[in-house]
């Protein structure tokens, strides 16, 4: 035997996928609704049913799952100077499959600790400083989140140079914290794996207990992971390849939801043409951003605060109020497409998360003239390269216009600073297995790589708007 | 450890003096956090503040060293850094001017130490040396 079933618990949706080892192939998927509210078991169960019924398989090797359910892991991201460690604590947050609710910079107030204590975050991020750098910061924002009597686990990873008295501070004030190394070590290098590993130790152990997922431990192997994480991992192995088995070299997956628009890069990003100088922190090679402002459900009145007037008119122009549209999305989650003109809107609103997700993501190219002649400044990564980009999550895998919303990824001549892909295929997750093959990857990574090959397919034929 | 830091200031791309500069500061023992070329005010800052660094030392070679260093001094002082100690060196102003003045008008702006051109940096490293323990 040697069947594995992949568990994703979304916050709608718990999707179960069957995956034979030995043919290389899913055997079969199902979905039911996320019972979090109740026991997260039953709605796990029922979509078990349900997949038994089709492939008459009851009996799994192994059973692995991830999950995003009841607002998936909520960070605050805590670091001294904006451009250097706060960024580099958010990019560790989010490479941990994190969304970062909080940000701070500098000395932390009374009020801005109450508000992270306030705030139903599931885990701290402290940092600060390089190594022998700065230490008062990080000391006196420890202090005050142990005097306002912070219960929410704090993961230390600042200035190496002070854990001893961030230590003390821990346990002079019985605060749940973890000590690792610094995210940024050195002015603008990013190490992001040892924090990471401490996030998801406490993701598995804490987090998914408070949720109500932890019931589901009893039934599957290992703990439950974040499913950002379990999609970066994917995504990075869909890049890299393993071993023999090559790899689809750089590319980009976006996944909008009802709530977020996620974006992975997996490149290196670095310049193109000789007359550039790379600014500002290092750049993971997988790089995650999570757009919490831009969604087709939850968020579709974000959507909407991203756009001007002239914007919203022109599409009024068209016979869209998008305006209109959007709240009633916002305040009907479980709507659904029942006509052309609604799929068409929706279609409309994820150009614009896609877009907007591209804007922030990309890099960004700034023009300095010098006694030397033009050159330019790279902030972020350079995506002009990019071979393939592909498609995943409900909105994009079942709309008919996946080719347009991917299209509005690519470089525009109304951006023309943006490092956007220039001329890449695009591709669709048809079968909703990257977060399943992420977990897989762990441990059968030549396995999850051949069924994404097989099954991720490119979009051969663009739906044209009449 | 001691922290200095040091970069080439505004749309400058002179490399080769920075690269001297670092290597020198470094078999000296000095922790030396290297913005690089082509560094705003904001840069050298940042990295000040994260390396708890004592000294700035701020280099420019192409002239308009005058104008991209004004208002650095205000802008540390802002920044919690009131007692980092400012260095400017290199072609710091425009064509050939009495470097009495010049010392004049850059110790006005707020810098510690102000040094004329082809200054080798084996030659103020006393300075330096002074300087760190002052601020220790």
């Amino acid at each position: 035997m040697s069947n594995y079933l992949l568990v994703d618990i979304g916050s709608t949706y718990t999707k179960l996928t069957a995956v034979d080892l030995n043919k290389c192939d899913i055997v079969g998927s199902s979905r039911h609704f996320t019972t979090v509210d109740t026991d997260v078991r039953r709605g796990y169960e029922k979509a078990f049913m349900l997949l038994a019924e089709k492939t008459n398989i009851t009996e799994y090797e192994k059973i692995y799952a991830c999950s995003s359910a009841a607002g998936g892991l909520k960070m605050a991201a805590i670091g001294l100077v904006e451009e250097l460690t706060v960024e580099a604590a958010k990019r560790v947050c989010l490479g941990a499959g994190g969304k970062v609710s909080l940000v701070y910079s500098h000395y932390l107030t009374q009020k801005d600790a109450e508000s992270i204590r306030d705030g139903a975050i599931d885990i701290i991020l402290l940092a600060g400083g390089t190594d022998g750098g700065n230490q008062e910061c990080v000391i006196h924002n420890a202090a005050m989140l142990g005097k306002i009597g912070i219960q929410i686990p704090v993961v230390y990873a600042g200035n190496r140079s002070c854990q001893d008295q961030i230590q003390t501070i821990f346990k002079e004030y019985k605060i749940r914290g973890w000590i690792c190394d610094n995210v940024m070590p050195r002015l603008n290098v990013l190490n992001i794996e040892s924090a990471r590993q401490v996030i998801q130790t406490i993701f598995m152990n804490n987090i998914t207990a408070a949720k109500g997922i932890k019931k589901i431990e009893e039934e599957i192997d290992g703990g439950v992971l974040p499913t950002p994480y379990a999609v970066l991992k994917a995504a990075e192995l869909l890049s890299r390849g393993y071993l023999h088995e090559a790899g689809l070299g750089d590319i980009i997956v976006i996944d909008i939801g009802g709530a977020t628009t996620d974006f992975y890069s997996i490149c290196s990003g670095m310049p193109k043409q000789a007359n550039v100088l790379v600014h500002g922190l290092e750049e993971p090679f997988a790089k995650r951003t999570v757009e919490g402002d831009l969604g087709m459900r939850y968020s579709a009145a974000g959507v909407l605060k991203n756009l001007s007037e002239e914007q919203i008119k022109l599409y009024r122009e068209k016979g869209i109020d998008l305006r209109q549209e959007a709240n009633y999305r916002n305040a009907n989650i479980d709507f659904l497409p029942k006509n052309e003109r609604e799929e068409y809107i929706d279609s409309v609103l994820a150009r614009l998360c896609a877009d907007i997700a591209t804007s922030r993501h990309v890099g960004i190219f700034s023009t300095v003239y010098t006694p030397l002649g033009v050159m330019y400044y790279q902030t972020g990564k350079d995506l002009s390269d990019v071979k393939f980009i592909i498609g995943t999550g409900g909105v994009i895998i079942y709309d008919r216009r996946a080719y347009d919303i991917l299209k509005t990824t690519l470089r525009t001549p109304q951006k023309p600073m943006e490092l956007r892909p220039r001329n890449p295929d695009f591709l669709l997750d048809y079968d909703y297995l990257t977060s399943a093959m992420g977990l897989l990857s762990m441990y059968h990574p030549e396995v999850a790589l051949k069924i994404m090959k097989k099954r991720i397919k490119k979009i051969e034929r663009a739906y044209y708007e009449s | 450890m001691e922290s200095i830091v040091i970069g080439v200031i505004g749309a400058d791309v002179h490399a080769v003096g920075n690269r001297i500069i670092e290597y020198t500061l470094e078999r000296e023992g000095y922790n030396v956090v290297n913005v690089g070329v082509l560094s705003t005010q904001e840069d050298f800052i940042n990295a000040a503040i994260e390396a708890n660094a004592n000294i700035i030392l701020v280099s420019s070679l192409y002239g308009h060293g005058e104008i991209d260093c004004r208002g650095m001094r205000e802008k540390c002082i802002e920044s919690g850094l009131k007692d980092v100690i400012l260095y400017v060196g290199g072609n710091i102003v425009v064509g050939k001017q009495d470097f009495k003045e010049v010392e004049k008008r850059f110790k006005a702006m707020g810098f510690d130490r102000v040094f004329p051109p082809g200054t080798p940096i084996e030659s103020v490293l006393h300075l330096i040396r002074e300087d760190m323990m002052k601020n220790v």
